[in-house]
C-alpha cells in the first residue's frame, strides 16, 4: 500500500473535477459527470438509435432501442445508452454483433404493433421510426399475429390527432406536458397491452404548447390538423428564421411546398427557444395563406369605397399626400407602426421619416414602455437559467411570451433560481412563485419599497444575479408605475439585469431602428391626440391598426377620425386600413427576407419561403419608392443594400456583420451607455371603496389578426368578461355567468361576469382584445388607473 | 353529483397528511373514491387531482393502472371466477357457465338488481386450493356448483354481510397513522429534519 507524500513537490495540476473521459467504440471522448452515454455519443459520429430519449427532457429509458454495451469487470454488459451516466474510463461499444442483435430485436418488438401505414402517413419520409427501422432494423418481422387496433386517428385537442395504433409508447408527448409545458393533460393510461396516451374523458389537450408534442413524436401517432395531408417530406422546402409572432423571437424552419407555407416548426437555439414553440407562433402560418390577404394598393376612388389600382398611381397620390402635408408643416405628418416588420424595413421607414423632417413616428402603440429601459443593464433570456432570483413585473408570460414562459418555469421547477411574482393577480407562474406580490393598480412601487424591510425577501436579493423581466402587466395602468417599480426593484438590487417585454414582435428593433419620436416629436397617444384636433394632415399606419390596438377606444375613434388623409400599409383591410384614403398591401413573414430583434435585443434573421401574394412588397421597398416619389433618395435599392446601410447607419445593430450568427443563434445588439433610473416618491392612488380597479392583460388566443385569420386558432379564443375575486359576487349581487353593467369615467359596456379567486379582492380582470364587448372602450391612456362601477342590470 | 362527500373529504385530508407529497396519497384515496361509490366515478377523479395537486388525466392514468379500480358501477357483489391454469384444470369452466346461469348474466355483466357482477379473472395465487374465486376479493376456496348457490344465497339473504361488504370497501376497520408516527407532509428534497419517528433512532 502506497501512501500520498503531503511534501511532494510535482506541479499541480487543475482538474476539472466534473471532467471525465469514456472510451466510444475505441475513440476517446470527452464528457462530464451526469452525462448519459448518448450524449457523449452524439459528439462522434457514431449514432445511437433511440425513440424516448430526447436532449431537452429528462430520460425516461422507455423504448429500450439504446442499448449499447459497456464493458464492465465481468464482460460487456447492455444498457440503456440514455439512462446510464459516463464515468471516467468507461469502455463503451455501439456497434458490436451483441448490441446490433440487441438493437434489431428491440426494432422488431416497437414494429410487433405498429400499422406500417407509412404510404397514408404524414410522417412517412421524416420519420425516426422509418428512418431507424432501416437503419438499425432486422429487415424482416418474425411477428405473424393480427395486431392491435385502436380508432384510427382520434383528435385529443382541437388542433392534435392521435392515433394509438402507430404510438410506440416512447413517453416523449406526455413528459414533455408535464415536465416542459406544466400541462399534464396527456398521460399513459391502462397497462400492458393497452397502455396508451389519453387524456381525461371530455378534457382535450388544450395546452399553448400541444404542437411540440406533434414535432417531438417519433412516428406519426400526432398529427396537426393545421397540417395532415399537406405535403409530403420530400416535397418541402426548408429555410431557418425566426419567429416574429411575438418578441420571444423562436428560432423555427419555415416550410413550404409549391409557393405555400405548409409548417413551421421548431429549431433549437440554445440562447432563445430549445427547439419549443407555442401554438400561436407554430399554427399561424395559415394567416400569410389567407385568402383575405391584400393583393393590390386600394385607393379610395369618388364615392368614398377603396377600389384596387396601381403600384404607380398609389405611389404617386401618397407622394402627393405626404407633400400637401409637408406644405403645411412636418409636424402634420406621423407615422404609427413598424414593429411588425423587420429591421430593415423599420430602419427604411424611419430615413425616409428623417429625410421629409417627419419627428411624430411611433412603433409603440401606448400600450409599451420608454426606450429609456435598453439602456438599463440588459439580461439575456439565457440568464433566466442562471439567475438566483427572478422577479417577474410583466404581463402573464404564458398568455403574451410563451416560450419565455417555459424556461422560467424551468428555473423554478429545477430549483435553479426562485421566481418573484409581482402582479395585479396571479399568472401562469404564480404556482411556480416563491414570493407574491399581489397588489393592486397603483400601488406597485410602494409595496416594492414596503418589500425592503423584509429581511428574507432582500437576503434573497443578496444572494446572487437577479433577472427582473418587466413589462406592461396592465394596459389600464400607466407606464410610468412600470418605471417606478422597476425603479424600487432596482434600489434594492442594484446589480439586477433587465430583460424588457414589450408587444409585438420586433418593437425593440424598430425603435432602435429610429421609430421612436424624436426632436420632440409625438407618441402614438399624442399623434392621435393632434389628428383629433385636426392638426394631422397626413398619418402613416405601417402595420399598425389604432381601431383594434391602442388600449383606449374613444382616443383611437377620434384620432383615426381626425386626421385629414390616412395611407395604410397592412397585409389586410383592418378595422383601421378601412377607413385609409391609400392601401398599399405589404409582404408578410415568409414572404420577404430580413432581420429582426427580440426581447433581448439579439438579431437574428427572418427568411423568404414564397413569393409574395400579388403585387405586396415588403415595407421597406415602399419605403424606397416613396422617397423617390418625393425626390428623396434614401440611397439603397435593394435589400443587401438596405440591410448593409442599416448595420453602418445604426450603431447598435453594428454586430449584426455576422451574417453567419445572424442567420443561427443571432447576435445581440450593442447596448448604449448605461443610465440609472430615479425613484419616485410615488404615492398609492386611493379610491372609492365601492369601485373596481382594472386590471387589462391579454390572452394568447385573442382577436390578433394572424390569429382571427388563421382558421385552426380563430375558434380557441374565449369572448370578453369581467373577472373578479369569487368573495365579490356577493357585494355585485349578480350571479356569475349574469351580464353586468361596467362602468369607468370613459364609459359603459355589458359583458359576463365571472370569478377567479386569482383576481385580487376589489379589482377586476378584463382580458382585452377578444370577441364580445370591447373593454378598450372603458380605458383612458391618459389616467394612471381606471376604477370601475360594476352594477347588476336590473 | 358524486364528489367525496364532506366525511369522506376529512378522510382524505388525514390520508393525504401522512405521505410527504400529495399526489402519493392517490391509491389509497381512489380506494375511498371506490369505498365511496361503489366505483371511481369521473367526478371523483376530477376532486382527488384537486386534492392532490395534479390532473384529473394523472389521475386517470394512474388509476387505470390498476384492475382493482373500476370505471363502469359493478354490482354490489363482484365475483372473480380464476380462469388460470390450476384452476381451469379443476373445473372452472364448468363453474363459470354454472355462476352465468344461476345469476343470469353472462361473464362481464351485472345482475339486473345491480347486485352481482361475474368476471373473469386471472391466477389468484390460490392454486392449490382450486378452484377458486373472490366475492369483492374475499376468497372462496374449491367452489362446487351449489357452495355456489349457497354462497349466492347467503349474500342475497345479507348473511354474510358481516364478512363480507359492498364492492370497494377494502377493510372496516381504517388504519389511524398517529401524527408523531407520520412522515410528514414535507417533500424529501425540502426537509430539514428528520421526520418524528425516527427521531433517537439510526436511519435504515
Ligand atoms: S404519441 Fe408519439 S410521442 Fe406520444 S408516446 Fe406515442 S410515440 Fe411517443
Ligand atoms: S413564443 Fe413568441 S416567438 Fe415563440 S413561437 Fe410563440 S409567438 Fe413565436
Ligand atoms: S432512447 Fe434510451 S430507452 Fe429510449
Amino acid at each position: 500500500m502506497t501512501t500520498l507524500d503531503s511534501s511532494d513537490t510535482t506541479p499541480e495540476v487543475v482538474v476539472d473535477p466534473n471532467a471525465v473521459s469514456v472510451t466510444i467504440n475505441g475513440k476517446v471522448v470527452a464528457a462530464r459527470k451526469g452525462e448519459m452515454i448518448i450524449a457523449a455519443a452524439d459528439r462522434t459520429d457514431d449514432f445511437i438509435p433511440r425513440f424516448c430519449y430526447h436532449p431537452r427532457m429528462e430520460p425516461v429509458g422507455m423504448c429500450r432501442q439504446c442499448l449499447v454495451e459497456v464493458v464492465g469487470p465481468r464482460g460487456p454488459m447492455m444498457v440503456v445508452s440514455c439512462m446510464t451516466p459516463v464515468a471516467d474510463g468507461q469502455v463503451v461499444n455501439t456497434a458490436t454483433e451483441g448490441v446490433k442483435k440487441a438493437q434489431e430485436g428491440m426494432l422488431e418488438l416497437l414494429l410487433a404493433n405498429h400499422p406500417l401505414d407509412c404510404p397514408v402517413c404524414d410522417k412517412g419520409g421524416e420519420c425516426p421510426l422509418q428512418d431507424q427501422a432501416f437503419s438499425h432494423g432486422p429487415g424482416e418481422s418474425r411477428f405473424v399475429e393480427e395486431k392491435r387496433h385502436y380508432e384510427k386517428p382520434i383528435a385529443i385537442s382541437e388542433n392534435v390527432y392521435l392515433d394509438r395504433e402507430r404510438c410506440i409508447l416512447c413517453d416523449r408527448c406526455t413528459r414533455f406536458a408535464d415536465e416542459v409545458a406544466g400541462d399534464a393533460l396527456i398521460s399513459f393510461t391502462s397497462r400492458g397491452n393497452n397502455t396508451q396516451v389519453m387524456t381525461f374523458p371530455d378534457e382535450p389537450f388544450s395546452s399553448y404548447f400541444s404542437g411540440n408534442t406533434v414535432q417531438i413524436c417519433p412516428v406519426g401517432a400526432l398529427t396537426a390538423k393545421p397540417y395532415r395531408f399537406k405535403a409530403r417530406p420530400w416535397d418541402i422546402e426548408h429555410v431557418e428564421s425566426t419567429c416574429t409572432t411575438c418578441s420571444v423571437g423562436c428560432r423555427t424552419v419555415v416550410q413550404s411546398s409549391r409557393d405555400e407555407l405548409v409548417r413551421y416548426q421548431g429549431v433549437d437555439s440554445q440562447p432563445v427557444n430549445w427547439g419549443w414553440l407555442c401554438d400561436k407562433g407554430r399554427f399561424n402560418f395559415e394567416s400569410i395563406n389567407s385568402k383575405d390577404r391584400l393583393t393590390t394598393p386600394l385607393i379610395k376612388d369618388a364615392s368614398g369605397n377603396l377600389s384596387a389600382t396601381s403600384w404607380s398611381v398609389a405611389i404617386d397620390s401618397a407622394a402627393r399626400m405626404v407633400r400637401t402635408a409637408l406644405l403645411s408643416s412636418p409636424q402634420s405628418v406621423a407615422i404609427i407602426g413598424g414593429a411588425r416588420g423587420t429591421n430593415e424595413d423599420a430602419f427604411a421607414w424611419a430615413q425616409l421619416a428623417n429625410a421629409l423632417g417627419v419627428d411624430s413616428r411611433d412603433s409603440q402603440l401606448a400600450d409599451g414602455l420608454p426606450p429609456q429601459v435598453f439602456s438599463l443593464p440588459q439580461a439575456t433570456i439565457a440568464d433566466i437559467d442562471t439567475a438566483k432570483t427572478i422577479i417577474l413585473l410583466a404581463p402573464d408570460l404564458k398568455e403574451e411570451l410563451p416560450v419565455l414562459y417555459l424556461r422560467v418555469r424551468r428555473a423554478a421547477e429545477k430549483r435553479t433560481g426562485r421566481v418573484v411574482e409581482v402582479s395585479p393577480r396571479a399568472t401562469g407562474l404564480a404556482g411556480k412563485a416563491w414570493k407574491k406580490v399581489h397588489v393592486e393598480p397603483g400601488k406597485t412601487a410602494a409595496a416594492l419599497r414596503a418589500l425592503s424591510t423584509d429581511a428574507a425577501f432582500t437576503a434573497q436579493l443578496a444572494s446572487g444575479s437577479v433577472v427582473v423581466i418587466v413589462g406592461r402587466m396592465n394596459l389600464a395602468e400607466s407606464e410610468e408605475s412600470v418605471v417606478y417599480a422597476l425603479a424600487e426593484v432596482l434600489h434594492m438590487a442594484p446589480h439586477a439585469t433587465v430583460l424588457p417585454v414589450l408587444r409585438r414582435a420586433n418593437v425593440r428593433g424598430a425603435i432602435t431602428a429610429g421609430l421612436t419620436p424624436r426632436n420632440g416629436g409625438k407618441s402614438t397617444a399624442e399623434i392621435l391626440e393632434a389628428a383629433a384636433a385636426g392638426k394631422i394632415e397626413c398619418l402613416v399606419l405601417l402595420g399598425a391598426d389604432p381601431l383594434s390596438d391602442v388600449p383606449d377606444a374613444d382616443l383611437a375613434r377620434r384620432g383615426i377620425s381626425g386626421a385629414r388623409n390616412i395611407i395604410a400599409i397592412d397585409t389586410f383591410i383592418t378595422q383601421s386600413s378601412a377607413l385609409a384614403d391609400i392601401v398599399l398591401p405589404a409582404a408578410a413573414y415568409g414572404e420577404k427576407e430580413g432581420t429582426t430583434t427580440n426581447i433581448e435585443g439579439r438579431i437574428s434573421n427572418v427568411a423568404q419561403s414564397i413569393t409574395p401574394v400579388g403585387t405586396s412588397r415588403p415595407d421597406w421597398m415602399i419605403a424606397v419608392e416613396l422617397g423617390a416619389a418625393t425626390s428623396h433618395d434614401l440611397g439603397f435599392a435593394s435589400y443587401n443594400e438596405v440591410h448593409a446601410a442599416m448595420i453602418s447607419g445604426v450603431s447598435e445593430f453594428a454586430s449584426a456583420v455576422d451574417t453567419h450568427a445572424v442567420e443561427h443563434d443571432g447576435v445581440i445588439v450593442a447596448h448604449p451607455t448605461p443610465i440609472t433610473l430615479t425613484r419616485a416618491d410615488g404615492a398609492s392612488i386611493e379610491r372609492n371603496s365601492y369601485d373596481y380597479r382594472a386590471v387589462v392583460s391579454r390572452k394568447l388566443y385573442d382577436n390578433a389578426i394572424g390569429t382571427a385569420k388563421s382558421p385552426s386558432l380563430a375558434t380557441l379564443g374565449v369572448a370578453s368578461a369581467i373577472i373578479v375575486n369569487p368573495l365579490d359576487v356577493p357585494r355585485i349581487g349578480a350571479q356569475v355567468g349574469e351580464s353586468v353593467r361596467v362602468t369607468s369615467p370613459r364609459g359603459t359596456i355589458v359583458m359576463p361576469l365571472q370569478e377567479s379567486v386569482d383576481v385580487l379582492r376589489g379589482t377586476a380582470w378584463l382580458p382585452i382584445n377578444l370577441g364580445g364587448s370591447d373593454v378598450r372602450e372603458l380605458l383612458d391612456v391618459t389616467k394612471d388607473v381606471i376604477d370601475l362601477k360594476i352594477e347588476k342590470m336590473s | 353529483m358524486s364528489r367525496l362527500n364532506d366525511a369522506n373529504i376529512k378522510i382524505a385530508l388525514e390520508i393525504i397528511s401522512h405521505y410527504p407529497r400529495p399526489k402519493s396519497a392517490l391509491i389509497p384515496l381512489l380506494h375511498l373514491a371506490q369505498e365511496q361509490n361503489g366505483y371511481v366515478t369521473r367526478e371523483a377523479m376530477v376532486h382527488l387531482g384537486e386534492l392532490v395537486g395534479v390532473t384529473s388525466a394523472e389521475v386517470y392514468g394512474t388509476a387505470s393502472f390498476y384492475e382493482m379500480f373500476r370505471f363502469e358501477p359493478v354490482g354490489k357483489y363482484l365475483v372473480n371466477i380464476c380462469g388460470t391454469m390450476s384452476c381451469a384444470l379443476m373445473g372452472a369452466g364448468d363453474l363459470m357457465h354454472h355462476a352465468e346461469q344461476k345469476l343470469g348474466v353472462k361473464a362481464g355483466g351485472t345482475t339486473a338488481d345491480g347486485m352481482f357482477t361475474l368476471a373473469h379473472a386471472e391466477c389468484q395465487a390460490a392454486c392449490t386450493e382450486a378452484p377458486t374465486l373472490q366475492v369483492n376479493y374475499r376468497f372462496r376456496y374449491k367452489v362446487t356448483n351449489s357452495d355456489f348457490d349457497t354462497l349466492i344465497d347467503d349474500l342475497k339473504s345479507g348473511r354474510l354481510s358481516d364478512e363480507i361488504p359492498s364492492h370497494g370497501v377494502v377493510a372496516r376497520i381504517r388504519q389511524r397513522i398517529p401524527a408523531d408516527r407520520g412522515v410528514g407532509a414535507i417533500a424529501p428534497e425540502l426537509a430539514t429534519e428528520n421526520p418524528a419517528w425516527m427521531n433517537g433512532k439510526a436511519a435504515l
